[in-house]
């Protein structure tokens, strides 16, 4: 009977009702997006690293996480290719222009050598000095097709488009970068192809005995940096999006219990009349909190969908994963914090004087 | 048998910082069975008594016995169990909720009392059965009539079979018609159920359904 009560109560007011769904369904699903684009970035770089076709990965003694500095002299590479099973040793130049965007410069042959090859699917590859190739996604998002041009630290002419999945999302040639850039003979980062996989750990071992200041990675090792764990400041913005979210459902709940409490403060009198306790007035407004904070969670689970696809369209080289593993922990979080705003106008509906809330119009 | 004893009931009230003495010791009696009407003026004490009665406040002091205990001893969960269990309660408009149907509104007074229909309840179906309500159960407040609203009302108050039925001004919303009807209906509850009841009303021709009439003026029985 009083889950009647409470689903009649939630449909007598559509509209507050459907507010306060959509309010706990953006608290939710801006969790989710956050996350899921943090996983998301992430995986994609870890794929794209993978894309190299390297077993290993050597980077300058300064590097720190999984981003490159441009300390190593291109000596080292020649000094890599002398050693067994190595069969393939190629540097590239990782010039960063800003927190999303940097060009890679890259030994067009070898770098397809390795890697199987950088795929055209419109125009052509570089050949001026200033002439880059980018892939489907950041053409995509940048609106460019073959002959546009692009300012990345310099005006840029797009010569082709070429399909993603390989190391960056920008690919100049590797001499004209280093010669823009004033950091001849220095690359950022040497990708090494083994003989055979299996070989990695101890090439990899022969390698720091050779370059002990360097920091030498298999691939493998390399990808699994690229968690949120292994990014700090990731897992502290997320905990801020989630305390913000949480607040938004809080204050939400907070209000629209508290209006449901003044609007119904004759039927809260009526219910006392007839012997309901405080507990089972509180109960009425929690089991109606309750309902709304999982279909909030139904709905912003939903919404994420409708976020994937807008980043997919506006900010392509941000992908977002649907992360699953998230809703228990999501539906937690939006619950807890509808209870929590629901208490207050919770206690005030058990407190109300039976006689004062009868004569309430 | 008695049902209600009052012995020097006085209630106090604090309105800001003036005192207001509601009750200046009120003394009445109350047999099993009886229809009583509470008549008097404006501010006589009527609704305070009423109240008291119902469990919706507590009195200040003196003794109030209700089927063989003393509120004055009760505590705020006392009065709420007391308000499940003992008395029910018609008011002047009718105070069903507007969200449920007819058949709700009497279902939760059973739900908040923990008395859950079990098989059939063949009083409670007599006392359907003399109000006239049965086609319009299925209906919310809003589409039904104020002597519809209020038979279901009665319904409500009646369905955990309380010692004490408390009707406030039950008919001082309704037509002259409505207003016979549902105090036809509260006399044969009381002649055929023997259910006590004790009405507050401002009108003489309702108190006269009634077996007596007790009289209040400024906060005490005349």
């Amino acid at each position: 009977m009083i889950h009647r009560l409470v689903f009649e109560n939630l449909k007598h007011r559509p509209v507050r009702t459907l507010l306060s769904v959509i309010a706990i369904g953006v608290e939710v699903t801006l969790i989710l997006t956050l996350v899921g684009v943090s996983r998301g970035v992430l995986s994609d770089m870890a794929a794209r690293s993978k894309g190299t076709g390297a077993d290993i990965l050597i980077r300058p003694p300064d590097s720190a996480g999984f981003t490159f500095s441009l300390t190593m002299n291109e000596k080292v590479v020649d000094k890599v290719r002398t050693q067994p099973h190595v069969t393939m040793a190629t540097g590239t130049f990782v010039k960063y222009i800003d927190s999303f965007n940097s060009i890679t410069g890259i030994h067009l042959d070898e770098f397809n050598a390795m890697s199987g090859g950088l795929k055209v699917k419109k125009g052509r590859m570089f050949q001026a000095p200033d002439e880059i190739v980018v892939d489907d996604v950041y053409a995509q998002q940048h609106h460019l097709k073959p002959g546009s041009t692009t300012d990345l630290a310099h005006t840029w002419t797009v010569s082709g488009i070429v399909e993603e999945g390989k190391l960056s999302r920008t690919f100049g040639d590797i001499t004209a970068l280093q010669q823009l850039f004033e950091a001849r003979g220095l690359v950022s980062t040497i990708y090494v192809k083994l003989d055979d996989p299996a070989n990695t750990a101890a090439v990899k071992d022969e390698l720091q005995k050779v370059l002990p200041t360097y920091k030498i990675d298999s691939i493998e090792d390399f990808v699994s940096l690229f968690s949120v764990n292994s990014v700090p400041y990731i897992e502290a913005f997320t905990r801020v999006v989630i305390g913000i979210a949480v607040l938004i459902g809080f204050l939400v709940v907070c209000l629209s219990m508290y209006t449901a409490v003044l609007e119904r403060t004759r039927e809260i009198g009526i219910l006392k009349a007839l012997g309901a306790s405080p507990f089972y007035i509180v109960g009425i407004l929690m089991r109606e909190t309750v309902l709304l904070a999982i279909t909030g969670t139904v709905v912003g689970i939903l919404m994420t969908y409708g976020t994937r696809a807008l980043m997919a369209t506006f900010a392509a080289s941000m992908p977002q994963e649907i992360v699953p593993d998230w809703y228990l922990r999501v539906a937690g979080i939006a619950l807890a914090g509808s209870i929590v705003g629901a208490l207050y106008p919770g206690l005030r509906a058990a407190r109300q004087d039976a006689i004062e809330a009868l004569a309430y119009d | 048998m008695t049902e209600i004893e009052v012995q020097n009931l006085t209630k106090t009230y604090r309105v800001g910082e003036v005192e207001v003495h509601a009750l200046r010791g009120v003394n009445l009696k109350i047999e099993r069975g009886e229809f009583v009407a509470i008549v008097g003026p404006s501010g006589s004490g009527k609704s305070t008594l009423f109240h008291i009665l119902g469990g919706l406040t507590p009195p200040t002091s003196g003794t109030v016995l209700l089927d063989g205990r003393d509120l004055i001893k009760m505590s705020e969960a006392d009065r709420t169990r007391l308000r499940k269990t003992t008395v029910g309660f018609v008011f002047q408009k009718y105070n069903l909720l507007p969200t449920l149907t007819g058949a709700d509104n009497i279902e939760i007074a059973r739900d908040i009392a923990g008395t859950k229909k079990n098989g059939p309840d063949p009083q409670f179906e007599e006392i359907l059965k003399l109000l006239g309500i049965a086609s319009r159960l299925k209906h919310k407040p809003r589409a039904l009539s104020g002597g519809e609203q209020q038979r279901i009302a009665i319904a409500r108050a009646l369905v955990n079979h309380p010692a004490l039925l408390l009707a406030d001004e039950p008919t001082g919303n309704l037509d002259t018609e409505n207003s016979n009807a549902v105090l036809s209906i509260l006399q044969g509850l009381n002649k055929r159920l023997g259910q006590t009841i004790l009405m507050i009303t401002h009108d003489p021709e309702a108190a006269a359904y009634a077996d007596r009439t007790v009289t209040m003026r400024d906060g005490r029985v005349v």
